[in-house]
């Protein structure tokens, strides 16, 4: 019993113990081999550099095109995959899954690899049709492109999962009643998977504001990649090329917090709603 | 009424109201059946375009990589390939890969170990303020990680850890996402007659954790242990910050090392090519053998 609970409290009290030494530390900035006691100096000069700013803007961007689209087509390709034409349900599921197991790295190295001019056969057949299309001068999209073929699929699976626990009584309640395939998605499906979707939607907006691995690699081929491109990026070139870690630590910390409170901010509007909902059936 | 499977809930849906389905209905019908089935093949296609392109790109060697003739499966160079990427600076990336098992199989095995052991503590007994640090522990799930690899860093350059072995293992045995996973299947395959039944017989808490609770909860070990493996497989921002070795590296990094001197050195194309597909090989296995278990780890993480 009392095992259980330290090795159980061991990672959580590291955890702790980790974002507390933080603190500490991040606001130390460090000299010639004697460190100086800065106070809050060094989030005031991460909020102040406008290149960090920038970052979180970049995310932003990010996130309006990338969250929509990607939440879309995974719910669309769940429903289809739910409804009753579709055939080889396995082979699609699996196959769509697979970019999960691909390291994030490989999958940006290879599509840079298909962005470039020269290399990428895709680019080659548009190029002979008259078409072009620079995706290395818009790093947006193509970052967008790159998280939207590692992570639909394996939003497909949740959401899919959550629209096989429907119990099939409403469903045929919703047949017996008129309602063709089309109405029953949208009336009746999205609404009872909404808190997968809620979900889904955080950890992506979590996983957003971490931006490093895909635009990195970009970073070498692409101009428009600046170091600073992504928060991560930014409190990395702090630490690695620049060695001041008191900045590099301030701003991951309030990447953190930033995350945390998005998360916080969510769960809390998606449970009153719930409450609310309850309260107005009560 | 017995609950349709779902060709019957097709039949159900298609004896509409109306007067005898007639051949309209039916084209109709088998239109929208194509452009199901349609739309679900494109998509498809799209997912599977790179890792094609993988497959076939890392058969060729340099001049037809960089000509973009990638796609076709003439001109196969893939034992040349293999050849280089083993003796490549020194046969290295072999050396990286063993370093990516290690890192992930030792590690995916204790953190599953940790958090099944977690979980079932949380399930099992009633100690106080028990839910109080389940919170903490799904807080935990909301913390990027990668926030955390800078201070974990300065964290490990204190303690002198930086660039060995330990410091991309430790950080990945905890996983807070896995410890919920393992209470989830607690609840769901420990039943609590059969722990009563095991202290009547005089099994002490540690005899019946270890020969009763962790064998019914074996499926729960395989998830959370193939989740963790992918993980760490596939993490990159840690080992970069971590490690300066290249000795070290796991086979992310490697890759990416090599990437980076692919503008002055063409030569490396195809090995980084070759290397990024043996490097996707094991887990692409491990996904497709171990269907049921991913499967119900994300069903247990959306349905709550």
């Amino acid at each position: 019993m009392l095992l259980f609970t330290a090795v159980m409290l061991v990672p959580i009290g590291y955890a702790v113990y980790l974002s507390l030494f933080t603190e500490q530390r991040s606001g130390l900035g460090f000299g010639d081999a004697r460190t100086v006691f800065t106070g809050f100096g060094n989030y005031a000069r991460a909020l102040g550099d406008s290149a960090y700013r920038t970052g979180f803007l970049t995310i932003v961007q990010y996130c309006v095109i990338y969250i929509p689209v990607m939440l879309g087509v995974s719910l669309l390709v769940a429903l289809l995959l739910d409804s009753a034409l579709a055939r080889a349900k396995r082979f699609f599921q699996l196959a769509l899954f697979l970019p999960h197991a691909v390291p994030g790295i490989i999958a940006a190295l290879v599509w840079t690899y298909l962005y470039t001019p020269g290399i990428s056969p895709v680019l080659g057949v548009l190029h002979s049709a008259g078409g072009q299309l620079d995706l290395l001068g818009h790093p947006l999209p193509a970052v967008v492109n790159m998280a939207v073929w590692e992570w639909t699929g394996y939003n497909m699976v949740i959401f899919y999962a959550a629209l096989q626990a429907i119990p099939r009584e409403v469903l045929e309640a919703a047949v017996v009643d008129g309602a063709g395939p089309l109405r029953t998605a949208l009336s009746i499906k999205l609404p009872l998977i909404r808190a997968s979707i809620t979900m889904v939607g955080m950890f992506t907006v979590i996983g957003s504001l971490q931006l490093f691995t895909e635009p990195m690699i970009l970073y070498r081929t692409a101009p428009a990649v600046v170091s600073s491109w992504t928060p991560n990026m930014y409190a990395y070139t702090a630490a690695f090329d620049r060695n001041d870690y008191g900045l590099a630590a301030a701003s991951s910390v309030l990447l953190a917090l930033v995350a945390a409170a998005l998360s916080f901010v969510v769960t809390r509007a998606t449970r009153s709603r719930a409450e609310r909902r309850s309260e107005a059936t009560a | 009424m017995t609950t349709l499977s779902s060709p019957d809930r097709a039949a159900a849906r298609r004896t509409r109201p109306t007067p005898a389905p007639g051949r309209a209905v039916r084209r109709q019908w088998s239109l929208s059946k194509a452009a199901v089935n349609g739309a679900l093949v494109l998509f498809t296609l799209y997912t599977l375009l790179p890792l094609g392109w993988l497959v076939t790109a890392s058969a060729k060697n340099t001049p037809d990589l960089l000509g973009g003739n990638t796609l076709t499966l003439s001109n196969i160079h893939l034992g040349q390939n293999l050849h280089d990427l083993a003796t490549a600076d020194g046969g290295i990336y072999f050396r990286w890969y063993l370093n990516s098992l290690l890192y992930a199989g030792i590690g995916a095995l204790l953190c599953a170990f940790i958090c099944v052991c977690a979980g079932y503590a949380f399930e099992v007994y009633r100690f106080r303020g028990k839910e109080k640090l389940f919170g903490l522990v799904l807080v935990g799930v909301l913390v990027p990680t990668t926030a955390l690899a800078l201070p974990m860093y300065l964290l490990a350059s204190k303690v002198g850890l930086v660039n060995t072995f330990w410091s991309v293992l430790l950080p990945s045995l905890v996983n807070p996402f896995g410890v919920y996973l393992a209470r989830v299947f607690c609840a769901g395959y420990v039943p609590g007659e059969v722990l009563e039944a095991a202290r009547m017989d005089g099994a002490g808490e540690l005899r019946t954790f270890w020969s009763i609770g962790l064998k019914m909860v074996m499926p729960g070990f395989v998830t959370v242990f193939l989740f963790q493996f992918t993980a760490i497989w596939n993490n990159f921002f840690l080992p970069l910050v971590m490690l300066s070795d290249s000795k070290l590296f796991p086979v992310s990094l490697g890759l990416y090392s090599w990437n980076t001197q692919t503008r002055g050195e063409p030569g490396y194309y195809p090995l980084v090519v070759t290397g990024a597909l043996l490097a996707v090989l094991p887990l692409v296995v491990a996904f497709v053998a171990l269907q049921r278990h991913w499967k119900a780890g994300l069903t247990a993480g959306s349905v709550k």
